[in-house]
């Protein structure tokens, strides 16, 4: 054990120094190699933030939502429908929403307003006049619990809440920029009538029902829109591996050009090295040793480049927002308005790259070497 | 310490261009001694060397060393036998450019697996000797002739082997570094070391250092030693 460490050590005691010989040409590989790897962890760390993101976003959100279309468009809803709805079976629990977006101009945000039914918040009742806010908002306009803030509702009239609770920090990437408060302050800010709702929204008892109890709700009502998460889930889904092939296809070319320069740069051998394999081979080395040392070599330089890429990938995406990516993916914000990837690594993704990167590097290095080093030991003493 | 008996060597056997460089020799070599082979270029010089130090193996014949007979064994011990038994100096001196003359040196010592400390010590201190203890840290390919034939033999020298193998090793040189050479074998000589050496130069064979000359001519021994 201790002569195969001390073995290794000096392979790559060796490895090193011979790789300082063509700095150029081991830099340059180290380069290229080094970008591929970027871009694909960068696509791969992107999409998987987004999908994991997504699915944490819908895991919240009911199973059906209802909506009462006029004229094409989504309008108030009245409590009537909610009654109407009671009568179906399979439908476990229902209420009815109150939200919508408030642009604050002060710090140029927009915000979502909501009043949570008294169970869904922990909160308990909020009272008239208070208003709990999310983690960003406090943080934006500087609030702590017990300062007051106004607002001046679309109706022109200014509101001013006392700030009963900041919510906690790891919802933030739900809540960052929301705002709870009482039903009747919510009617009053955006000038609601009371038994009047935005939506509907239903849990159903037993999820493989979702379709049925769909279809009996427009039945019940005709002019319901009804959108059921499972099927918001697969659009985001679908949505994301699109995104993810026009994004691969666009870089497939150039990954593909610098495969092939890597590969080539890899596994040519200049006379140079075939003689020093001879050298190697004539001092005393078996093909295995000179296998071991080539095979150091490529793993040292491609597991470097991943290292190197995955890192700079992973603050490509998580610290600078893909940048170099949106002109591509820009039509992501659409469905998020605001968002910043909270950074999310998955092993079998990061086993997949490495699979796909590091390995076929160093087979591209080894197999020349090979048929190199499996000549005589005698060569070098001709000529 | 070495035996040669009936040793035939063909190259490219039962090819149109097939050669026999060797056609029957019998040797035998004493240890602590130095050997020259000489003769004209072709005659089979190099060839015998490489069955010598394990690097290729007869066509037929035996090659004991001490006891054992290593002319039937697998590559892998021969290569085994090889790095601990032999150092080689080759005529081209065969330097690995780019790297310092101390890793040149350290080179046959890597796949032993060896005390990576004592190594650098032992290769320091062969340096030394040599005198090129200023120059370890240059790359091989700044040395002058001279220089790069000791970092050669410092090479050579690393594992300690028993016998040290030389192939024309003044063919490179001029006469003052030749006579240099020949001090630097009688050192070998005088600890113990087995030389066997091939060589044209009037200056090797005719020296006092060496101890037995051994003609060769079309694959066969000549008489007439010295
Ligand atoms: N690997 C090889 N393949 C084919 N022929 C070879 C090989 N090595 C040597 N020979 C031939 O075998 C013969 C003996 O060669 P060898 O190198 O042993 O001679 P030498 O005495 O060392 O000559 P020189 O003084 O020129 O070095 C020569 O005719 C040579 O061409
Ligand atoms: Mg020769």
């Amino acid at each position: 054990m201790k002569i195969w460490i001390e073995r290794q050590k000096a392979l790559i005691d060796f490895t090193l120094s011979s790789l300082a010989r063509r700095k150029l040409k081991n830099l340059g590989l180290l380069l290229v190699y080094t970008v591929i790897v970027f871009l694909l962890a960068s696509v791969m760390l992107y999409t998987h933030a987004l999908r994991h993101e997504a699915a944490q976003v819908l895991k919240n959100s009911p199973e059906v939502i209802v909506q009462r279309m006029v004229a094409g468009r989504h309008d108030l809803i009245p409590l009537g429908y909610l009654e109407k709805l009671g009568r179906i079976r399979g439908v476990q629990n229902k209420e009815g929403r109150l939200w919508g977006y408030f642009y604050d101009n002060v710090v140029s945000a927009n915000y979502t307003l909501m009043a949570p039914s008294p169970e869904s918040h922990g909160f308990g009742r909020i009272a008239d006049g208070k208003i709990v806010i999310g983690a960003a908002v406090a943080r934006e306009r500087g609030l702590v619990p017990g300062n007051l803030i106004s607002f001046r509702s679309y109706t022109g009239k200014l509101f001013v809440f006392t700030v009963a609770a900041v919510l906690p920090h790891e919802a933030e990437l739900v809540s960052a920029d929301l705002l709870l408060l009482s039903e009747t302050d919510f009617r009053a800010f955006f000038d609601i009538p009371a038994g009047y709702y935005n939506d509907i929204a239903l849990s159903v008892a037993n999820p493989q029902e979702v379709r049925n109890i769909a279809s009996k709700i427009s039945e019940t009502l005709p002019d319901a829109r009804i959108i059921l998460r499972e099927e918001v889930l697969r659009t985001y889904e679908s949505i994301f591996n699109w995104r993810e092939g026009i994004v691969l296809v666009l870089l497939s070319g150039s990954i593909l050009a610098f495969a092939i320069f890597a590969w080539e740069k890899a596994s040519g051998l200049s006379a140079e090295e075939k003689r020093e394999i001879g050298i190697l081979k004539a001092i005393g080395w078996e093909t295995g040793d000179v296998l071991k040392m080539k095979f150091w070599e490529g793993a040292l330089v491609s597991l470097t480049a991943f290292l190197l890429g995955y890192v700079a990938a992973y603050f490509h995406v998580f610290h600078f927002s893909a940048a170099l990516f949106e002109p591509v993916l820009k039509g992501w914000s659409v469905l998020y308005p605001r968002f910043e990837l909270v950074p999310v690594v998955d092993g079998f993704q990061i086993a997949t790259l490495f699979f796909f990167t590091v390995f076929p590097y160093t087979v591209a290095t080894i197999v020349p070497i090979w048929r190199a080093a499996i000549t005589d030991p005698d060569a070098v003493m001709r000529g | 310490m070495i035996k040669l008996t009936d040793i035939r060597k063909a190259y490219h056997q039962g090819q149109h261009n097939e050669l026999w460089a060797l056609n029957g020799i019998d040797l035998a070599i004493e240890a602590n001694k130095v050997t020259a082979l000489s003769g004209p270029s072709g005659s089979g010089k190099s060839t015998l060397l490489t069955l010598i130090g394990c690097m290729a193996r007869p066509t037929s014949g035996r090659v004991q060393l001490g006891e054992r007979d290593i002319s039937g064994l697998p590559e892998r011990f021969l290569t085994d036998i090889r790095r601990r038994t032999f150092g080689f100096v080759f005529q081209q001196f065969n330097l690995i450019a780019g790297l310092s003359a101390r890793d040149n040196v350290m080179l046959p010592a890597y796949p032993l697996g060896g005390d990576w400390r004592a190594l650098h010590e032992r290769a320091d201190a062969l340096l030394d000797t040599l005198k090129l203890g200023q120059r370890r840290d240059a790359r091989v390919e700044w040395l002058s002739g001279g220089e790069q034939q000791r970092v050669a033999i410092a090479r050579a020298l690393i594992n300690d082997p028993q016998v040290v193998i030389a192939d024309e090793p003044t063919a490179n040189l001029d006469t003052a570094l030749s006579r240099e050479f020949m001090a630097i074998l009688e050192s070998l000589k005088q600890q113990g070391k087995t030389v066997i050496l091939t060589s044209h130069d009037p200056l090797v064979v005719e020296s006092s250092v060496v101890d037995r000359v051994v003609h060769l001519r079309d694959g066969h021994l000549v008489e007439g030693d010295k």
